[in-house]
């Protein structure tokens, strides 16, 4: 609140992206692409699989396994953006309800966050209509049909949640209230911008505060949908919270990342060691919550080791000749262990380069942890690296590309806001 | 023995850190301020150092993992072991609840006792205030006075300047 350093009021900040950022996000789409084309062969070519088990393990039916690859690294990369990006629009809803003033430093940049939504939605979509029947056993033919070959009564029974027409009208009202919601929040934001005034804010507060009760809905009902369906014969009441928890943590180490980056170039001149504290301990709190939800879901299946629920981690621990084990172990180290013993000090949430590499490690950790939900129950022991990183890259260089554009289109520093004061004056 | 105070009486947080800093400026050395709620960049104001509470609450709450560790490991493994659910007899997953409460126990429990130790706030029969207006809706700052109160004239006419409501006297006796 009160600071005696300097009594200057916030000016707009006209964010220019370079050339050579842009050529550092096409460098990364262009080695998304070189990676994504090596695995692409690797997998056609089966190089390096040294002994020959091709159609022994035999996937039931549906597509060669490097077109499979691709689609389920597709849905993998773009839930994991696309959660980010709604993350942003979440992060300056709750600042909103809360009447949070510190917040007002990094709100454009969750603004910014919400412009992948519109192209995420998309991919969405053109991924679910082609690619379906290699991501979702549910959605196979014929299958809630009683006498069919490929009759399955576990998924019969839950089709009338998981049928086609309810799922894709499900998706498309999830992402067109993640969207329009964005795009409000943003419309409001920028007119604030050119015309002051506080009708605005209250504006947003009110809109602010129905996304938050939808976004709660969603969310969780959109993990069950979008991840934890690829394993249809299994459930955990656990899992929409455990889905949101791991986006909303890389959401905000994605907001403080950019922040840092932004300040390392100079800009956000009132942006201080207090703002990136607070969003330290947000993330430090975050990785702990997780963790947390994490661990409630394991214990209770490891406890009652009923069968129909522990396959979830028998294949993660030691199934498929133990494929998943490293990374099931080395999910919880860097998404736990490495953030909460990394941010514990307050010296280390002040400081830019530690929590540069928390970040960095956070979002990998994330993105790793959306691997384990959806690897395991599509690909079964087939899965990899090459393809996956290589979609992973070329989605976060065209995140970066459309972000930073939309950074530039506003004035950094939301000059109109009733509370930029508080937050360029904001202690810790 | 007995010790004297100058009382600045404040109405407003601002005012205060602005006297703060003015004050600190001319030389006068603050012994403390009272107000009735934490004020934001008081600290700083003050130049007071950084605690080290949050490292002895790293401490306790390791004896807390500790020791709650050792108590599972020693009876449910070694002292009494029995199978529960067929699990093994030193089941990590089902310790680390209790492990964890217990850390947290000790954590605080610990902080606690540290910081009623260090500052004297602990609960007693009969506490010791400056001025009980800063427990409802007054800054009180104090600034200590030698034998003769010779630096009072000066000091009330500083404090009056930086915004001081009234300038009060006040002599307190440690047992």
């Amino acid at each position: 609140m009160a600071t005696l350093t300097h009594q200057e009021s916030a000016t707009a900040e006209q964010l220019v992206v370079t050339d050579g950022a842009r050529k550092i996000f096409f460098t990364i789409i262009l080695a998304g692409v070189v990676l994504l084309v090596v695995g692409l062969l690797t997998a056609i070519f089966h190089w390096g699989e040294a002994h020959e088990v091709v159609g022994a393990v035999g996937h039931e039916e549906g597509s060669p396994i490097w077109l499979k690859r691709l689609l389920v690294s597709l849905w993998h990369s773009n839930i994991f953006f696309l959660g980010v990006s709604a993350v942003g629009t979440v992060f300056m809803a709750i600042n909103y309800v809360a009447y949070a003033g510190w917040s007002v430093i990094v709100k454009r940049i969750t603004e910014a966050f919400s412009v992948w939504i519109a192209p995420g939605a998309a991919i969405m979509l053109v991924i679910f209509l082609v690619g379906r029947h290699d991501i979702f056993h549910w959605t196979h033919d014929r299958i809630n049909t009683k006498g069919s070959p490929n009759y399955d009564a576990i998924i019969a029974a839950k089709s009338g949640f998981l049928n086609l027409p309810f799922y894709l009208i499900r998706m498309v009202s999830y992402l067109v209230i993640w969207w329009a919601f964005s795009w409000k929040l943003r419309k409001l934001s920028l007119e604030e911008d050119l015309n002051g005034g506080t009708q605005y804010f209250h504006k947003s507060v009110t809109t602010a505060a129905l996304f938050l009760v939808l976004y709660a809905v969603t969310s969780s009902m959109s993990a069950w949908d979008w991840v934890m369906s690829v394993d249809v014969h299994w459930f955990s009441t656990m899992f929409g919270w455990y889905v949101f928890a791991s986006w909303w943590v890389s959401g905000i180490a994605g907001i403080t990342l950019t922040a840092i980056f932004l300040k390392q170039n100079g800009y956000l001149r009132f942006m201080n060691a207090n703002h990136f504290h607070d969003l330290g301990k947000l993330m430090f709190g975050f990785s702990i919550f997780w963790c947390y939800v994490w661990f409630s879901q394991f214990m209770l299946i490891w406890y009652a080791n009923l069968p129909e629920e522990a396959v979830y981690f028998n294949q993660r621990l030691g199934g498929f000749n133990g494929q998943y084990t490293g990374l099931f172990f080395f999910n919880i180290v860097i998404n736990f262990v490495f953030p909460f013993l990394g941010l514990m000090t307050r010296d280390a949430k002040r400081q830019m380069i530690i929590l540069k590499i928390v970040c960095i490690a956070i979002l990998a950790g994330h993105w790793s942890d959306f691997y384990l939900m959806l690897m395991p129950g599509t690909l079964k022991g087939e899965n990899g690296f090459l393809i996956e990183i290589g979609v992973a890259a070329i989605f976060l260089g065209a995140f970066l590309l459309l972000m930073t554009r939309r950074l530039s289109e506003a004035s950094l520093i939301p000059v109109n806001h009733p509370f930029i004061d508080e937050s360029v004056h904001h202690t810790t | 023995m007995t010790k004297r105070f100058a009382l600045g009486v404040f109405e407003d947080e601002d005012v205060l850190l602005h006297a703060i800093d003015n004050m600190r400026g001319a030389g006068v050395k603050i012994y403390d301020v009272f107000s009735p709620y934490p004020v934001h960049g008081i600290d700083d104001a003050l130049g007071i150092a950084r605690s080290r509470l949050p490292i002895a609450a790293f401490f306790y709450g390791m004896c807390g993992l500790a020791f709650a560790l050792w108590l599972q490991i020693y009876t449910l493994g070694f002292d009494w072991p029995m199978i529960i659910g067929g699990k093994p007899n030193i089941a990590l997953p089902a310790f680390i609840p209790v492990a964890f409460e217990l850390t947290v126990f000790f954590t605080c429990h610990g902080m606690v006792i540290t910081f009623y130790t260090i500052t004297g706030l602990y609960p007693r029969f009969k506490t010791p205030v400056m001025d009980v207006r800063s427990t409802d809706d007054k800054f009180v700052m104090a600034i200590e006075l030698d034998e003769n109160n010779s630096a009072l004239p000066k000091l009330t006419q500083l404090l009056r300047e930086n915004g001081a409501s009234e300038v009060n006297q006040k002599e307190m006796t440690k047992k």
